[in-house]
């Protein structure tokens, strides 16, 4: 082999690139809004399918949502012959003339037109009440305890139903309704389960057996039946069970099976709370000599109604959404004067019930919707707050 | 005296007073007497008010007649000649049947809402939630009332119904549609199903055990499909198709014939199924949030795909959560069932405690069997759901 075959076999083995390769193409954006939409909705080709279908869906909803509530709906009309289909409005959305018309009814129900002020009194005071109570970083809150579970009761009782002596006077709560009785029901559920709820829910986990025996029986007895047995219990039977000088209203006999109802829920909510308590915490009060009763008022339930408030209030966002059934038993809440104004002649269109319905719908929504972002921003809080 | 109390092997005497087991006893004594002195006094007051309005009382009026027509039964029931007895009968299996159906859908429907909302999919999971958060703070009567009279009711007329081909009609008295009629020669194909179920469990059964002992899988799926679904619809090839279906003919006033299903049934269904959905989706997302990401995580790197991991790794692991809040779910469901008053369904608390109520007065009878028995179902459904989960749970060694 020569030199120069040699130079040649090894020219032929090495490659020498003397151009440049054409550029690749740049990667596949993961960052930025392309990347963003990449990633969350077309990541694969099932992805791409259910982003689609997902997006038809929406669209159909919402596009029915607005043309229900604010495209196709009458704004105006004196009755009912402004929410009828025409020949030149062949689609009727929401009949808004009906509900500003009843917006009143809805409110006050049959309440007199003089009396309404007191309603409003009460309205404000119960929304001071409320505000107290819920904003953690609220100054004298054992004040503001006070006058949620003491004070307010009474103070309302006086000013809804009237008290002769101070000029007031009496408003039967046959009158009674709308809004009113929603909330009325509404707070005296909340304001009387929860201690009715924290003594069961002491007497469940109690050591002496006659007490855990009549607690329980009560919170599973109660927690077994549908609502709407405890309030035919309560309208029918409770007349019978008190002597007939005292037969309560319809109104009460409502309140009372649901208070009865939501202290079992609560009860058990308790429960759950005393149980997550540690056995130490038990033992330290008892160490320091503290007797039962101090020892869950200033050791145990402090803590364990602090835990308990997202759980608490999720009762109560239920509470609220099953005070809607009192409308079975004849009680004129919201919803039943719903009922009662769809039907009315003067509005009776195809559109009327579904109005009604959107209203009341959001009614609830905007409530219960505000109280379950309150017991997560608490839980988010007390979460924080265990961190430390 | 101080010393003899320091050395003394007596304890120190307390005063009865305050001797807690003493204490106890008082105060267990105190509330018996209480509760005692209150049901003397309910009952008393009961009975004078009964005596007073001439009710009578007892339950002698079970073997009464009725008389009141029921819209949907499930057994042979005329308003002329059956009992108050038989209407009870009536009523509970109303409940029973859409509580049934709706624990199916509901549990269809939110274990789809739930894992979609756990989806990596941002508008399927923002969807999902939407969905949860609407549903969830509206009430259960409202949604009802709005399925029943907004929606149902508002179907057009019988005159102007919607048909569909097939003898399908759509109004507002409710969906009609054909009933399939047996044939004699059926009952081969009724004979080759059940054999066919019973084949499918038994290899289910052999197919689970080769697996534990040989890590072989067998096709169960297509297996059951074949036994349970093709070679019925063989034999009824076979057989000439011995079924007509028929269809339900529109008169003038009311159309006769067919399956019926009543506008309030469907209503009730609709509502109970999707509003207990929004909570089971709930349910479910908390049961796989909490198993933890390593087992998923050590699945991939097996080697299994998203299908097997989900299936095979995480729901089992998460079923043990899922279950005790599922079954307080189903029992919600049941025990909302009971609003079917409120549109009507003639379910246990609208024939039994609203109409046999209203026609006897005997309340205090009426409603205790009522509830004794949402009582006794919450009983029976609580025990099956402990079985089933003292089942699933983890074998502690």
């Amino acid at each position: 082999m020569t030199m120069a075959e040699g130079e040649l076999a090894i020219a032929n083995l090495h490659f020498v690139r003397d151009q440049h390769l054409p550029p690749q193409a740049p990667p596949v954006r993961m960052t930025g809004p392309i990347g963003w939409v990449r990633a969350n909705l077309l990541s694969t080709p099932v992805n791409v399918v259910l982003t689609v279908l997902v997006l038809l869906l929406t669209f159909w909803v919402v596009r029915e949502l607005l043309d229900f509530l604010i495209i196709n709906a009458v704004w105006t009309g004196a009755d009912r012959e402004a929410c009828l289909v025409t020949a030149q409005r062949p689609e009727v959305g929401a009949c808004w003339p009906f509900v500003w018309e009843r917006l009143a009814y809805f409110t006050y129900g049959s309440y007199p037109i003089p009396e309404r002020w007191r309603v409003d009194v009460f309205f404000a005071l119960l929304a001071i009440g409320v505000a107290w109570m819920l904003w953690l970083g609220a100054p004298r809150r054992d004040l503001g305890a006070l006058y949620f579970f003491v004070v307010l009761p009474i103070v309302s009782y006086i000013l809804l139903h009237g008290f002769a002596a101070i000029g007031l006077p009496v408003v039967d709560t046959v009158l009674w309704g709308g809004v009113l009785v929603t909330i009325v029901v509404a707070t005296v559920g909340i304001v009387v389960s929860l201690p009715i709820g924290i003594l069961l829910a002491l007497g469940r986990r109690s050591r002496m057996p006659t007490v855990r025996f009549f607690s329980t029986l009560f919170i599973e007895f109660v927690r077994g039946v549908p609502l709407i047995t405890v309030l035919f219990m309560a309208s029918v039977m409770l007349p019978l069970f008190v002597p007939e000088q005292f037969e309560p209203d319809k109104l009460l006999r409502a309140l009372v099976g649901i208070a009865l109802f939501a202290s079992a829920y609560m009860a058990e909510v308790v429960r759950a709370g005393l149980q997550a308590i540690p056995k130490g915490q038990y033992e330290g009060a008892m160490a320091v000599g503290l007797s039962y009763s101090p020892m869950m008022r200033l050791i145990v339930l402090p803590q364990a109604l602090r835990i308990t408030i997202p759980n608490i209030v999720n009762t109560y966002i239920g509470l609220f959404k099953d005070t809607t059934l009192v409308t079975i038993i004849g009680i004129f809440d919201l919803l039943h004067t719903i009922e009662v104004a769809r039907i009315d002649p003067k509005w009776a269109t195809p559109v009327t019930s579904a109005t009604g319905y959107a209203v009341a719908a959001i009614f609830y929504l905007i409530f219960c919707y505000g109280m379950s972002r309150y017991a997560r921003a608490t839980e988010a809080r007390l979460r924080k707050g265990d961190k430390k | 005296m101080s010393s003899e109390q320091v050395t003394g092997t007596q304890p120190p005497r307390v005063p009865l007073y305050n001797d807690p087991r003493v204490r106890s006893v008082v105060y267990q004594l105190g509330l018996a007497a209480i509760i005692a002195f209150l049901v003397w006094g309910a009952v008393s007051n009961a009975i004078a008010h009964l005596q007073k309005a001439h009710i009578a009382s007892g339950f002698g009026f079970w073997n009464q007649t009725a008389g009141f027509d029921i819209s949907q039964s499930l057994i042979p029931y005329s308003s002329t000649l059956s009992t108050y007895g038989t209407a009870f009968w009536v009523g509970l299996l109303n409940t029973l049947l859409v509580a049934a159906l709706g624990i199916v859908f509901a549990t269809i429907l939110g274990f789809i809402v739930g894992i979609s909302r756990l989806s990596k999919n941002w508008l399927l999971s923002r969807v999902a939630g939407g969905y949860v958060e609407t549903i969830r703070n509206i009430p259960l009567l409202l949604q009802l009332l709005f399925w029943y009279n907004g929606v149902l009711k508002a179907l057009p007329e019988l005159r102007d119904s919607y048909v569909v081909a097939g003898g399908f009609y759509i109004n507002n008295r409710g969906f009609y549609m054909p009933n399939p009629v047996a044939r004699p020669g059926f009952g081969w194909v009724e004979l080759v199903f059940a054999i066919g179920v019973l084949a499918s469990i038994a290899f289910y059964f052999w197919a689970r055990r080769r697996q534990m002992q040989t890590g072989r899988q067998a096709p169960v799926f297509l297996v059951t499909l074949g036994l349970v679904v093709a070679l019925p619809f063989l034999v009824l090839l076979l057989a000439g198709v011995p079924i007509h279906f028929e269809s339900p003919q529109a008169g003038r006033f009311n159309i006769s014939g067919g399956i019926e299903i009543v506008p309030e049934f469907a209503a009730l269904l609709f509502g109970l199924s999707i509003y207990t959905a929004a909570f089971i989706a709930e349910v479910v997302r908390a049961g796989i949030l909490a198993v933890s990401h390593g087992q998923a995580e050590a699945a991939f790197s097996l080697g299994l795909k998203p299908g097997p991991t989900l299936r095979l790794i995480v729901v089992p692991q998460a079923m043990r959560v899922i279950i005790p809040p599922l079954s307080s779910q189903y029992l919600n469901l049941i025990k909302n069932s009971s609003l079917a008053v409120a549109i009507g369904y003639p379910d246990l608390v609208q024939v039994f405690t609203g109409t046999v109520l209203n026609q006897t007065g005997q309340a205090v009878e009426v409603v205790a069997i009522t509830m004794a028995v949402y009582l006794s179902i919450s009983l029976v459904t609580s025990g099956l759901m402990n079985l089933y989960n003292r089942r699933m749970a983890l074998v502690e060694r």
